[in-house]
Parts: structure tokens; C-alpha cells; sequence
């Protein structure tokens, strides 16, 4: 983990500071803490010498870089039409009911964000969701609270 | 015994393993470009993506510009719902993809391709990674200047779309640019570029591989080869499927159907939904003279059987569109919007039945004047279901 500011320096220094290396960076800052702050987007601007709006405007633009504090683990549910038709707001009221907190919120530890997301193209294995990078397919209700144990008792062990 | 014309024809060309790539590089990138070309256009391969644009001409109109720089691009930001196909190419024969690519650098006369991969599929990257650098080894290996890279993408349906991609390459909103200029003269940073859907790169392999006649006596006239066809819906058999163009959506549903069939949603949300009474006359293809009704289809089969409700199917698609609008024009900003808010309040009684009217004619000027497929694309499924199932809008 690196400060914010040195992270992005890094960034730039690996992708390069033109305009067309603005969404590796964004997503390099994102990969590392999770949102891009107001301050992290002003540091890519002033990298890049480009506008702070442009930065913001184009960041903005995209859903999977989030510019709100997330928790560690940032939960997306895809709604779209297969996944909602097999039954995803089940998927969402186990995990509201097992994490304690309702969609676009984040658990007061931090740990966990639940957002819903469009088509993650797993219809043919629908309902799925994606913890962080890693998707999970035909889900249940029971599939879903084995897998969110797993990552509590994994987050467990490494505090 | 001679099998019956319409029963569905399953082809296995895509998945076929992939270990000749070096071979069909190394034969390809020695043939002359013009040859190559009239290759892809004898084949009648046309793109895989959804809108079928002849991928020959492509790379024929890219490789005619005079140009020290241009790119090949392979589109593999797969976001249309439904559609599942793509990760699956790049997953199991991701050389193929490559190879392609190489031989479009070859012909067009470009050293650079980009991978453009949608964020949700950033879990493909270390494998897909390894396979380029594989191959860049065997490029070296035979002195053949060519380098791709994986852009990712960041969540963002429109990026799919070529401009916006392009836009969204260069670090910008993924908005849409006008057309003309096309991207055979104007594409990545303002240069020359050929963009090709994944599934595309995968058939022009084939056809390096076997030549433009196996690929051409599939399927029908105007729908020549076979297509990778996501099902998923209610269907016992879920899946990827490839198969000739030009069956009729009554043989597909006798297929993949749960008996139940009640609508075919194709091509995905901004594709065309067929209810039952439509199947017969339903070919899945290009539309072309004397086809009768063809849908062309990314690949993405969805089917709904009657415990589904019409309304929640499209109240389900209109919120995927809003959300997803890039919000640059009007026409598509404000008309998703105003749809979506339209058939709740026609659902819940605050507007009366004739309301769904006006929001027909909305989309038709969003189909007339939204700048790109999105906009343009609502009326399809909209107007399907609001004709076919309007009991189900009100009640």
C-alpha cells in the first residue's frame, strides 16, 4: 500500500501521462483504495495537467469506478433481466439480512459494499454476482451465505 | 437418411482447438493483403458483434487509407444482455482472436492491437495475458512486428459501441462520436482502424484456416457461416450454441424452448422481442432483399415462457437503458426516462391505457434522431411488447 499521492506518481510514471492513459491510472487507483476521492482526482489532474472537471467528468462516467467510500469487498448483484428473472432479489434480501445493511450501503466495519450492476454476461448461469474481481454463479440463497462466510472468516483471520 | 431442412444445424468451428495458430499466422502473413481480403469478402462473413457490417470490406476500406499509424481493435467490451459468447472465445481459444488480429495488422498495414475487455471480465486478464505473451514470442521468433494490449474498460455498456470505445480508449466519457468520419479513416486517436467483434476475429481464422468456401456453403444467402448463440431464459439447456444462420425461430424454440414458450427476446435487450404467434415466420439472420422477417442477433437468445410478465421484462430493459444512456443527446436521456416513468405510470393507473401511445410515438422519434444504436434501438423491443402484450402493460 502506498500513500495516495505516491500511488498515482507511480501510475503515471508506468502508463504514461497523456490523456489516454487517464482510465488505467483512475483504475489503478481504484484497484488499490477502493473509490477515487475528490483529492485522488485532483492529484490525476494535476499529474496529467488536465482540468480537475475533466478528470471528475470522465471518472464519473464509468460504474465501476466508484467515486463514494467503498467497504473492502464491494458486492455487485447483477439485476439485469435473466438474473432478475431467477430469482437475484432473494440473493439481495439474504445478504441485506446477513451483512445488515440495504443496497448502496456499506457495513460499519467497513468490509462489504452491495451494489447492484447491469448484465455481468453470466445469463446462462443466472442469478451471479462479483465480490470485488471474482463472479459468482447460480446462486441461492444458501450458496450466497457460505460464500459471504467464507470471506468474514477470511477477513477474520487477517486482522 | 437426408436430415430435414429445418431442423437446427450445429457447426463446430469456433471451439475447435486452436494448434495450428502458428502455422495460419505464419501462411497468412505471407500471402499478399489483397488476397487475403478478397478471402474474407468471398466468405460473405459478416460482423459477429450484431450489426453485420461485411468484415472484408472493413479491413479492405482500413487497408486502402494511406497511413503511417493504425490499429486493430478487438471489441470485447460484451455487454448486451444476454450475451456470454465472447468470454467464452477468449477463454478457450483466445490464439485464434490473436492470430486475426496479427493478420488485420498484416493486411491494413498496422504493428498495434488493442484488446478492448469490459471490466467485468477483469478476471480474464492474467490467462488472456499469458496467451499474448506467447504470441508475441512466436511474432519475434519470425520477425513479424506486431504488439497487443488489453485496454480495460470500466463498466459502461455504451463503451460497446465502436466510437464510444474508441473515445473511451483515449481517456474520455464514453460517449458516442457522429459518423461519418467511419473508423476505416478516422477511429483510435483520430487514425485508421479496423474494430472487430471478438466472435468476427474468431471466424476469420476459420477461414484462413480453411479457406472462404467452408465458411460460405453455411448457412443461407445473405446469412452465410455459422454464429455462436447465447440461450439462456427459461431453458432446461442454458448455454453457449453454435449454429448455422438462417434457422427459423420455431425450430430454435422446439429446440431450446421449455414447451412454454411464450416470447424470444433476440439479440438482446436492444434487439427484437417475438411473441409465440411470430415464431413461424422468424428467420435468424441478416435481413436482406426476398429474406422475408430475418433478425440479425449479437448471439443473445433469451427466451420467456408465460409465468413471465411482459411488463417486468420491460420495465427491466428501460431501466438497463437509462442507466446505461451515455446522456449526450436529448432524445435518449430524456426518452428512456420518460418511457420507463411512462409504463409505471400507465401500470398504476395515473395514465390511462392511450398513454402507451404517446410513448410509441416517443420512440419513434428517439428512433429517428437519437445519435447512436442505443437511442435508436429502444423503439424495437418497446413497440413489440407494448403491441403483443398490451393487456399485461395495464393490468
Amino acid at each position: 500500500m502506498y500513500p495516495v499521492t505516491e500511488l498515482i506518481k507511480n501510475l503515471a510514471d508506468r502508463h504514461g501521462r497523456e490523456r489516454r492513459n487517464l482510465l488505467p491510472i483512475l483504475q489503478g487507483v481504484v484497484e488499490q483504495e477502493k473509490y477515487l476521492s475528490e483529492y485522488s482526482m485532483i492529484e490525476i489532474a494535476r499529474e496529467l495537467d488536465l482540468p480537475a472537471s475533466e478528470v471528475y467528468g470522465t471518472a464519473t462516467f464509468y460504474s465501476f469506478l466508484e467515486y463514494k467510500k467503498m467497504g473492502k469487498y464491494i458486492i455487485r448483484i447483477c439485476k439485469t433481466i435473466t438474473c432478475s428473472m431467477k430469482g437475484k432479489n432473494q440473493i439481495i434480501k439474504t445478504i441485506e439480512d446477513m451483512l445488515k445493511i440495504n443496497v448502496g450501503e456499506t457495513t460499519p466495519d467497513g468490509n462489504f459494499s452491495l451494489l447492484q450492476t447491469n448484465c455481468l454476461g453470466f445469463c446462462h448461469k443466472a442469478p451471479a454476482m462479483l465480490i470485488n474481481y471474482e463472479v459468482y454463479t447460480d446462486l441461492t440463497p444458501e450458496k450466497v451465505r457460505e460464500i459471504l462466510t467464507n470471506y468474514i472468516n477470511k477477513k477474520g483471520r487477517e486482522e | 437418411m437426408p436430415s430435414p431442412a429445418y431442423l437446427l444445424k450445429r457447426v463446430d468451428f469456433i471451439f475447435k482447438d486452436e494448434k495450428d495458430w502458428k502455422e495460419i499466422l505464419k501462411n497468412s502473413i505471407n500471402r499478399p493483403a489483397h488476397e487475403l481480403i478478397n478471402e474474407l469478402i468471398s466468405s460473405e462473413l459478416k460482423g459477429r458483434g450484431g450489426a453485420g457490417f461485411p468484415t472484408g470490406l472493413k479491413w479492405k476500406l482500413t487497408a486502402e487509407v494511406d497511413d503511417s499509424i493504425k490499429y486493430v481493435i478487438c471489441n470485447a467490451d460484451e455487454g448486451e444482455p444476454g450475451t456470454f459468447k465472447d468470454r467464452e472465445i477468449l477463454s478457450k481459444v483466445p490464439l485464434k482472436v490473436l492470430t486475426s488480429m496479427a493478420v488485420c495488422g498484416h493486411v491494413i498495414g498496422s504493428k498495434e492491437g488493442y484488446i478492448y475487455l469490459r471490466g467485468e471480465y477483469f478476471f480474464l486478464q492474467p490467462e488472456l495475458n499469458k496467451s499474448i505473451r506467447e504470441f508475441k514470442d512466436y511474432c519475434n521468433e519470425i520477425n513479424f512486428d506486431f504488439t497487443i494490449r488489453i485496454f480495460m474498460g470500466s463498466g459502461a455498456y455504451i463503451c460497446g459501441e465502436e466510437t464510444a470505445l474508441f473515445e473511451s480508449m483515449e481517456g474520455k466519457r464514453g460517449e458516442p462520436r457522429n459518423k461519418p468520419p467511419f473508423p476505416s479513416t478516422y477511429g483510435y486517436m483520430g487514425k485508421p482502424t479496423v474494430i472487430n467483434n471478438v466472435e468476427t476475429l474468431a471466424h476469420c481464422y476459420t477461414i484462413f484456416e480453411y479457406g472462404s468456401k467452408r465458411f460460405y456453403d453455411l448457412g443461407v444467402q445473405y446469412s452465410r457461416g455459422s454464429k455462436l448463440f447465447s440461450v439462456s431464459g427459461d431453458t432446461p439447456k442454458p448455454g453457449i450454441y453454435e449454429l448455422e444462420l438462417g434457422m427459423s425461430l420455431v425450430d430454435f424454440v422446439d429446440e431450446f424452448g421449455d414447451g412454454d414458450t411464450k416470447a424470444v427476446q433476440v439479440g438482446g435487450a436492444s434487439g427484437f422481442l417475438v411473441p409465440r404467434k411470430g415464431f413461424r415466420e422468424t428467420t435468424i439472420g441478416f435481413q436482406g432483399k426476398l429474406t422475408g422477417i430475418s433478425l440479425p442477433t449479437g448471439g443473445s437468445m433469451m427466451l420467456f415462457n408465460s409465468s413471465r410478465s411482459m411488463y417486468n421484462v420491460l420495465d427491466n430493459y428501460l431501466e438497463f437503458f437509462r442507466e446505461e444512456s451515455c446522456g449526450q443527446c436529448t432524445p435518449c436521456r430524456v426518452g428512456c426516462q420518460q418511457l420507463l416513468n411512462g409504463i409505471k405510470a400507465v401500470k398504476r393507473g395515473e395514465k390511462n391505457a392511450l398513454y402507451l401511445n404517446k410513448l410509441m410515438r416517443l420512440t419513434e422519434t428517439m428512433q429517428y434522431t437519437a445519435k447512436c444504436g442505443l437511442g435508436q434501438s429502444v423503439a424495437n423491443s418497446f413497440s413489440a411488447i407494448v403491441e403483443n402484450f398490451r393487456e399485461e402493460m395495464i393490468y
